[in-house]
């Protein structure tokens, strides 16, 4: 009997493996499953890890370190007492190998940047520097493109759509792959709960370059009755709050179309687009299809500014977003801007409250608030004002805030010291303006750079904290009482990236989400994101949409 | 001996025919130097009054069933076949085309009016999309109309362009303020006499003559306009509207093609809408 269950448990890991490949994400799958996959990636990742050659090597763990071996000893031990299961090892357990320093990935290969110089990777949780980054100058700004024009002329526009494809989907497999690493990398280098990084953004990293693969042959059928073709060398300069996301979103329809990359991850973090690099190594991709160069914003302007660019993808703040629009507007480069936002999100009388508190909860405090679509303005039903500032507070202080590697953190670091110090002074212009605030109750840790969630109420709406995009756990509450100042109220920023609406009435869910002026709507649910669904915003939110079939608009040019 | 009337050209806004504030006009004479007509000049208050007028055009228009607005572009067009004789007649006097030449011209414009009214209930289902997203949503984009265009002619006449040009922002439900050219301002006139009689509510489109030098720095800079379809050759200006325009991050597109009943000019001034919602019970 014993013998009969020892081979059907050895069994079922082989089984349930082979399936997870059918399938996409590790999100789908039953618990059992996740957690022999867990078990198995792990496994794989310190393989790789053992055969690479590295210069010098920083191996990152936690305290209760466990190798594949303990875990197998474990297991049969557990077998023996008859559990049928045995824990996950814990995320953070996952072996990441950290290099001191960083080259640039020009041409399929690192390199050493001219400038010669490098800054420091900090762990925003503990302060700590973990590694160092190269910092492009302009002559190697000049390497990056020329690298990527020449890979565009000679290689990838003259690859069939299929061939194209077939690449992304092998990048998207070994993201797959490698994703509990990249994720363990995130969270280190940016500070966001592991939950986060495990659960949405490596899922979507990998859902991106699955979507946008089968788009690459099928240029065709993108804008009814016209021929479209690629438009050559783009730039891409991406933010800290999303960093691979932001990545895989920008690269992924980039390479779809048939266009080559330069691509400038955020300074603060830069990590896990070079991790990235390597996979396109690994998936031998042709070198300069795609170019990582590193640095700060003088590195993005003199990217964005090369003359031999065609396009220019910026995410990132409203002002930097002028700034480059101001620099580049007249040279005929094609534009997309991902920029700020300051959205509402409505709560009607008639909504179910406890669904609309989690919603508010998940729309403003997901990643430290540092999204750009966070839900930073509440727009309540008066008569139920009281009760949802009452169950918000008790809500708010269920929030866990501490280290970014503990699965059950809610809250993790602010991403960078400057940050931190923008949030804390707008919140001290916030609290000299009047109305009320509450903060959570309980400490946040001492070292790193954490911030207690506060909310605001009874601020008039052009307080600075109504107005301005603060990137972090602050939330304005404001009141209306009827539909129509909802909208009007909801309308009234310059913004227009994203909103929300909490009701149980469907009809005045459309007739709300017909009048916002917003590129994203999330009725009964805030926060979500998909490959499929196009994301981006009206007004001073920027242009152009990233996801689903309009994602690839910005990426082609009708002939 | 019959002594001709001359008379002043009056701009169309907000449905009404109107002189500049400024009570400014100037002589216009068309190809053969013989004057034609007094013609108003625009002013940057003009401007402004008639941003104010498109808005609540906008605000009608774009809550207009699609099937609505459809009907009333197509009503244009039948107005327009009504005008047929005069339009010909202004071709040739103003702009000294061969009749056979403006026949074919005017014929071809209404065709392109009938094209873009029929689109106004398609738009949204050739380019939206119902997206499968990997979770238990319903997800749908739809494009919407953007707002205020300001559409700035080229500086050399085509009826059919102007016509393509604007219907395509017309179609989605924006509307529309557009600088008419100095080589036919006469079209302010007959044109606004057609939308003014096709049940185009009033505000949705508002045709101005005017010197785009004077207000494209009204134009670049204005805070509710949300796009400028750009079409004339002043380059220098062009330059200058875009980077005016950055403040409001105004959606400035100056793509000229040669061809008509083009669904990618509808692209450039619509924005698109995702809206999600919990599939459940």
């Amino acid at each position: 009997m014993k013998a009969k269950i020892e081979k059907k448990n050895k069994k079922i890991p082989i089984k349930l493996i082979k399936s997870s490949k059918k399938t996409s994400g590790i999100k789908k799958k039953t618990k059992k499953a996740a957690k022999k996959v867990t078990k198995k990636v792990t496994k794989k990742v310190a393989k790789k890890n053992t055969i690479k050659a590295v210069t010098t090597t920083k191996v990152i763990q936690a305290a209760n370190v466990k190798t594949t071996k303990n875990t197998t000893k474990t297991k049969t031990k557990s077998v023996k007492k008859g559990m049928i299961f045995n824990y996950a090892p814990a995320p953070e357990s996952t072996k990441v190998e950290i290099q001191s320093k960083y080259n640039l990935y020009i041409g399929g290969e690192f390199v050493s940047p001219r400038t010669k110089k490098y800054i420091p990777c900090v762990n925003p949780a503990n302060q700590k520097e973990i590694s160092q980054i190269a910092v492009a100058g302009k002559e190697d700004v000049n390497i990056a493109v020329e690298n990527a024009r020449s890979a565009y002329e000679n290689t990838w526009s003259k690859l069939t759509g299929t061939e194209r494809a077939k690449y992304l989907f092998r990048i998207a497999r070994i993201i797959q792959e490698r994703s509990r690493e990249l994720a363990v990398l995130e969270t280190l280098d940016s500070g966001k709960p592991i939950k986060e990084s495990r659960d949405v953004d490596m899922p979507l990293v990998a859902q991106h370059f699955f979507y946008y693969a089968g788009w690459a042959d099928k240029l065709d059928y993108l804008i009814p009755g016209q021929e479209v073709e690629s438009i050559g060398v783009c730039a891409q300069i991406i933010p800290w709050n999303f960093p691979l996301m932001m990545a895989a979103w920008k690269i992924a329809p980039a390479l779809a179309a048939g266009n080559t990359v330069v691509l400038k991850p955020a300074e603060q973090t830069s990590l896990t687009a070079l991790r990235l690099a390597e996979i396109f190594s690994e998936a031998k991709l042709p070198p300069g299809v795609v170019n990582i160069i590193t640095g700060e914003g003088e590195t993005g302007a003199h990217l964005a500014e090369h003359h031999d660019v065609n396009k220019i993808a910026f995410t990132g703040s409203t002002d930097i977003g002028k700034l480059i629009l101001r620099n580049v507007s007249n040279t005929g480069k094609k534009l997309t801007m991902e920029l700020g936002g300051k959205s509402a999100h409505l709560i009607f009388a008639d909504a179910a409250i406890d669904s609309a508190i989690e919603g508010v909860i998940n729309g403003i405090f997901f990643n430290q608030g540092h999204v750009c679509c966070a839900g930073s303005r509440l727009l309540v039903e008066e008569s139920i004002k009281d009760v949802v500032i009452k169950k918000l507070k008790r809500r708010i202080n269920q929030i866990r805030i501490g280290d970014p590697l503990d699965k059950n953190t809610d809250l993790g670091a602010i991403n960078s010291k400057e940050q931190l110090e923008k949030i804390k002074m707008l919140v001290e212009l916030g609290k000299k303006e009047g109305g009320e605030f509450w903060e959570r109750e309980g400490s946040v840790p001492k070292t790193g750079n954490f911030f207690n969630p506060i909310i605001f109420w009874d601020q008039s709406g052009s307080c600075t904290l109504s107005k301005t995009e603060v990137f972090g756990p602050v939330l304005s509450i404001m009141t209306f009482r009827t539909t129509e100042e909802a909208i009007q109220k909801a309308n009234d920023t310059n913004y227009g990236l994203a909103a929300g609406i909490w009701s149980e009435k469907g009809s005045k869910i459309h007739h709300v989400a017909a009048k916002l002026k917003a590129g994203v709507i999330w009725a009964n649910t805030y926060n979500k994101f998909d490959a499929a669904s196009p994301f981006g915003g009206f007004k001073e939110s920027g242009f152009g949409r990233e996801g689903g079939r309009m994602g690839m608009f910005p990426y082609v040019e009708v002939k | 001996m019959n002594i001709e009337v001359l008379k002043t050209v009056k701009m169309f806004v907000g449905g009404e025919f109107i002189r500049s504030e400024s009570g400014r006009t100037y002589s216009f004479c068309p190809f053969n130097n013989i004057e034609y007509a007094r013609v108003c000049g625009a002013t940057r208050k003009d401007f402004r009054n008639a941003v104010d007028k498109a808005k609540g055009g906008f605000k009608n228009w774009s809550s207009r069933t699609a099937y609505n607005r459809s009907q009333i572009l197509y009503r244009v067009a039948e107005m327009t076949q009504g005008r047929y004789l005069d339009l010909v007649d202004n071709f040739v006097e103003v702009l000294g085309m061969p009749e056979e030449a403006a026949k074919e011209e005017i014929q071809k414009a209404i065709d392109t009016m009938v094209w873009y009214a029929g689109l106004c209930d398609k738009y949204t289902q050739v380019l939206g999309a119902v997206n499968p997203v990997n979770s238990n949503y319903h997800n749908f984009s739809t494009p919407e109309p953007m707002g205020i265009i300001a559409y700035i002619e080229n500086e050399n006449f085509s009826f059919v362009r102007l016509i393509d040009h604007i219907f395509s922002l017309l179609c989605t439900g924006n509307s529309v303020i557009a600088l008419l050219n100095k080589e036919n301002p006469i079209m302010t006139t007959i044109l606004g006499e057609i939308f003014a009689t096709s049940d185009v509510p009033a505000g949705t489109i508002n045709l101005l003559s005017g010197d785009l030098e004077e207000l494209a720095e009204t134009i670049g800079s204005h805070m509710e306009v949300q796009g400028i379809y750009f079409q004339s050759e002043r380059k220098d200006l062009l330059a200058k509207i875009k980077l005016l325009g950055v403040e409001n991050m105004k959606r400035i597109n100056n793509i000229t093609s040669k061809t008509t009943q083009d669904i990618n000019r509808v692209i450039n001034f619509v924005e698109v809408k995702t809206v999600w919602h919990p599939i459940g019970i």
